[in-house]
């Protein structure tokens, strides 16, 4: 017998369910007078350095109908590529800068919108650069664990092309599927769950 | 986040996630998932920086009822109708470690399995004195408690006659945005846990039991709540042996 190694499991997911937002975004769902605002509503304020952008879209099913009752929080770095994050050792990220936000899906619509920043290039394990990204984390009713993904920058074609995670994707169609497209300010990104535009999701 | 001054941010890429352990996509039982369900593989990648790092919230942000869902949405002098529950417990991670400065959120049903959202049509009763919804951060060792009303089971429109066992939605960052979680609480010895689709898309039953807290004899406060505690485990991390770059990435 050998020595036991001792680690504990992960605690295992569940779904979030269909009154996610009384948890995560109470004022949304009219439950007001607990917290003053919803957490992750704000991401930059006056002082934020960097290109103001609007990052929003849809989330659909595999019947193309659209998910009203998701929950979407994207991570990302600042301007200069800098995370907010006390694991950020390289050095210090803009303090106007949140680099996390949270956001449902309108009920009306399926519609979510981040007011952000463009981020940038942070470096990959290796030293090589990533192309700028978003992290998106999604979570609503019928989804049994969160789904990871990234949206990156369409005007980025060089560094989106030397990207190390999008050069790992082997149906080279699907690369198509994490990135955004603008209109000026303006990048909409639509996450597809299942079936022939389903986003390529990450387990990282 | 000054929760603990002497320790060095921990900046090593996590584990890889059991992803046997957790609940696979398709859940046929579970029926919306049937339609939400990526069908095609996971593209796999160890940690990167953006993962490594996250979020993390420091205890001046609670209001001082955040802990106390018995009270925060309850008119002046007023309180939450139901038993009357402390929950506790705390966050580690796989090493065994504590995860201080943990925010961890969660939500409920009232007493009678009534959700005060818009979509929610069962015919129970709202409580005027519940909200049902809650925040804490670990403290130094990984600690968090909140006290409650224990929430009532609630039929949904899954099979004909389907019910949720009474359960506490939890949703937990870590220090990276790779140990984002959401998981649901349930209760020692309630029978409905082993009837139930969602309960039931977790493959093994020893991950199940991960799930149910056991009511906590000794944290009881005596003529006040009874206690139930719910550890929580996040993601470990690996320690940054050989890596060229002390960063870690």
């Amino acid at each position: 017998m050998a020595q036991e190694l001792g680690y504990l499991k992960e605690t295992p997911s569940q779904t979030a369910g269909p009154y996610v937002h009384i948890g995560l975004t109470p004022n949304f769902c009219n439950i007001s007078g607990v917290y003053d605002s919803d957490l992750g509503t704000t991401m930059v304020n006056d002082k934020t350095l960097g290109e103001r952008i609007t990052v929003t879209g849809r989330v659909l099913d595999g019947a193309g109908s659209l998910v009203r009752d998701a929950v979407i929080e994207i991570w990302q770095a600042d301007r200069s590529g800098l995370y907010n994050s006390p694991s950020e050792m390289r050095g210090t990220a803009d303090p106007n800068f949140t680099g996390w936000g949270r956001c449902p899906t309108r009920a009306e619509d399926g519609v979510y919108s981040f007011e952000t920043v463009k981020p940038g290039i942070v470096p990959y394990k290796d030293g090589r650069r990533m192309a700028p990204h978003i992290t998106f984390w999604i979570v609503a009713r019928g989804i049994n664990i969160g789904l990871h993904t990234r949206m990156y920058f369409p005007e980025e074609t060089e560094a989106n092309a030397a990207d190390p995670l999008l050069a790992r994707i082997e149906h080279r169609e699907r690369v198509a599927t994490m990135i955004a497209t603008k209109d000026g300010a303006t990048y909409t990104f639509d996450i597809h769950l299942q079936g022939e535009k389903e986003t390529v999701f990450l387990d990282i | 986040m000054s929760d603990r001054p002497n320790r060095k941010p921990e900046t090593g890429a996590f584990f890889a996630r059991d992803r046997a352990w957790h609940a696979p996509a398709l859940t046929p039982g579970y029926k919306t998932s049937v339609l939400r369900s990526p069908q095609r593989a996971l593209l796999s990648l160890d940690s990167t920086i953006s993962e490594i790092t996250g979020p993390v919230f420091g205890h001046s942000m609670l209001g001082e009822l955040d802990n106390d869902l018995i009270h925060n949405f309850a008119k002046p002098g007023e309180s939450a109708i139901g038993e009357r529950i402390v929950v506790h417990g705390r966050v580690l991670d796989e090493r065994g470690r504590p995860v201080p400065g943990a925010l961890v959120e969660f939500w409920q049903a009232n007493a009678g399995g009534r959700y005060r959202h818009k979509k929610e049509t069962y015919l129970a009763a709202i409580d005027p004195n519940f909200g049902g919804c809650g925040r804490a951060v670990t403290d130094e060792d990984g600690h968090y408690f909140f006290r409650t009303v224990r929430p009532g089971a609630y039929p949904w429109p899954n099979g004909v006659n389907d019910w949720r066992p009474a359960h506490i939605h939890f949703s937990i960052f870590g220090h990276g945005f790779a140990q984002r979680l959401i998981t649901q609480m349930y209760f020692e010895g309630d029978p409905m846990i082993w009837k139930c689709p969602i309960v039931g898309t977790i493959p093994d039953r020893a991950a199940i039991e991960q799930l149910i807290a056991p009511l906590d004899w000794g944290n009881t406060i005596p003529m006040d709540s009874r206690a139930y505690k719910f550890d929580i485990i996040l993601r470990g991390r690996r320690s940054t042996m050989f890596e060229n770059r002390p960063e870690g990435n």
